[in-house]
């Protein structure tokens, strides 16, 4: 199972290190709306609270999830419209991989590169909102766990529009709903692992890392239910 | 008192079962003509 | 509220559908008459509260509207979805698809009464009460659910999606609605509780026969729904039958003819 995971996941990675539809179309966008949330918040507003703070450093973890996600919703759409098409689906079934190490493969692959894109999108972020961490550990474990919940819970929802007309419109009306929790823990620890105490980050930490973990089980016990119906 | 929240409300439940129920009943009658009765198994 | 118990009893008249039996019938009657009650008791003889004054009446709907979308109605999907994928039946499949499109209805109806139960008591339509919010997202989920069901499909490969989907989705109703719990606990937001303020077994007692009346609405409505939806596919199923035949009695006129003109082929039907 986990031969078959590396197999694929080295597959859609190798498609799109020759297709770079990653760096040349995902990244820009990332980097886009970043920019265009500035524009939203105005960035010489100071918060009330703390004036030492602008109101979008206050708000930069939020955001910089937002551009995460919608990212990734990118990411998703091109993982599965590579299979869509010259009947990849049907090869894929009959290479008689374990569906289980599809679905990892899959996830793998989406998670290095939205690990990629949170890499620049960080940076940008900091740049860009004029942020500081305080916490890199309890930042790290939020990334991680952060990642996997998206990786995981995206392939199984982008698993289950693929193949469809409408799949464009479907996947971000499925995955956002389902990820509302995530986006919402992923923030509130990143806040503390910006603006500290790291105490109020953890328990966040914790929830995302739980809701990885089920979305992983999931999606390894449903893919095969989603492969073998055609 | 809020009378003006209430009525709105019970309103918006009561006028929207109203058209769903409306709207579910029609479509039944519509299909029971195409539906033989040895396929009505469940139905009534 | 003349137009309130004028759609109570147009739901009386319209029992005699064609999907209705002398159970729905019996049924649906005893619903009616149950609502009419319940519209006496929350609107005319349950007294104003202390706080909320007559805000309080929203509750009676606004509640069991809440449990009976999130908890019966999306339980019930959870349930058939799962029986779904483990007999195949069409009718754990058209069963799930039902309860899910009433439970969208029901967390509409939620949505709708929280936000009019805010204006009043809160000055906000929207106060990011942690309930409102996660059936928000909720009625999102479902939504997306319903897409998925409305798609044109092979239709076994879109009742597995859509079983798939019904799990999960309940599921993360509940992790949704304990992350919104636990986030807006921290900033002690007031949340649409019947705790806080002082009730009295009037107002109680309304809101008991709300849930007993809208458990009864969704049992019908639910009945219904289903009856409505198996008659699709089998009217899908006999035109499709039908028309084979019409092919079949052609296909018999060409029998003198050599066979590589080709008539209907068995298989045919046996994809169905």
């Amino acid at each position: 199972m986990l031969n078959d995971a590396l197999l694929l996941a080295a597959k859609d990675l190798r498609v799109e290190r020759r297709s770079r539809v990653l760096t040349g179309q995902v990244l820009p966008f990332g980097l886009i709306v970043l920019i265009l949330f500035g524009f939203g918040i105005s960035p010489d507003r100071r918060v009330v609270e703390a004036p030492d703070r602008t109101v979008l450093e206050q708000v930069a973890p939020g955001l910089f999830w937002l551009a995460v996600l919608l990212s990734a919703l990118l990411a998703l759409g091109r993982s599965f419209a590579i299979e869509a098409v010259d009947g990849n689906l049907d090869a894929l079934k009959l290479t008689g991989l374990d569906p289980a190490g599809v679905f990892l493969g899959k996830a793998l692959a989406i998670w290095l590169e939205l690990l990629a894109i949170e890499l620049l999108l960080g940076v940008g972020s900091l740049a860009l909102y004029g942020a500081t961490i305080t916490h890199p550990l309890l930042l790290l474990v939020t990334v991680l766990a952060a990642t996997t919940s998206i990786a995981a819970a995206g392939t199984l929802y982008a698993a289950l529009a693929s193949g469809l007309r409408v799949r464009d419109t479907l996947v971000p009306l499925l995955v956002l709903p389902v990820l509302a929790p995530v986006l919402l823990g992923a923030t509130l620890a990143t806040e503390a692992a910006l603006f500290g105490p790291a105490g109020d980050g953890w328990p966040w930490a914790g929830l995302i890392s739980t809701f990885a973990v089920l979305y992983l089980g999931a999606g390894m016990v449903s893919f095969g239910v989603l492969l073998e119906e055609t | 008192m809020h009378w003006e929240f209430v009525i709105p409300g019970y309103l918006l439940v009561f006028g929207g079962l109203a058209i769903y129920t409306g709207a579910l009943l029609r479509r039944a009658r519509i299909l029971a003509v195409r539906v033989p009765p040895e396929r009505r198994r469940f139905v009534g | 509220m003349t137009a309130t118990e004028e759609s109570a009893t147009s739901l009386e008249q319209t029992v005699a559908g064609a999907t209705s039996s002398r159970f729905s019938q019996v049924f649906g009657t005893l619903t009616a008459t149950m609502l009419a009650v319940f519209l006496l008791f929350a609107l005319v003889f349950s007294p104003p509260d202390v706080s909320q004054r007559d805000a309080v009446r929203l509750f009676y709907i606004h509640v069991p509207s809440a449990i009976v979308a999130l908890y019966l109605a999306f339980g019930i999907t959870f349930v058939a979805s799962i029986m779904y994928l483990r007999k195949g039946t069409d009718f754990w499949d058209l069963l799930a698809g039902s309860s899910a499109e009433i439970g969208v209805l029901f967390c509409a109806f939620m949505l709708g009464t929280g936000m009019l139960w805010g204006k009043p008591t809160w000055g906000v339509y929207w106060q990011w009460d942690p309930r409102l919010t996660s059936t928000a997202i909720s009625f999102v989920l479902f939504a997306g659910y319903l897409a998925i069901r409305r798609l044109d499909l092979d239709p076994t490969v879109r009742s597995r999606r859509a079983a798939v989907l019904g799990i999960i989705g309940f599921l993360n109703v509940i992790v949704v609605r304990q992350s919104v719990q636990w986030w807006r606990g921290l900033h002690q937001g007031q949340t649409l509780d019947l705790v806080d303020s002082q009730l009295s077994g009037m107002h109680y007692f309304s809101f008991f026969l709300g849930l007993v009346s809208m458990t009864m609405v969704f049992g019908w409505l639910l009945l219904h729904r289903f009856r409505v939806a198996w008659l699709e596919t089998q009217a899908d199923a006999a035109t499709l039958q039908t028309a084979l035949a019409e092919r079949q009695a052609e296909a018999a006129d060409y029998t003198a003819r050599p066979p590589d003109t080709g008539g209907p082929t068995t298989t045919e039907t046996e994809g169905i």
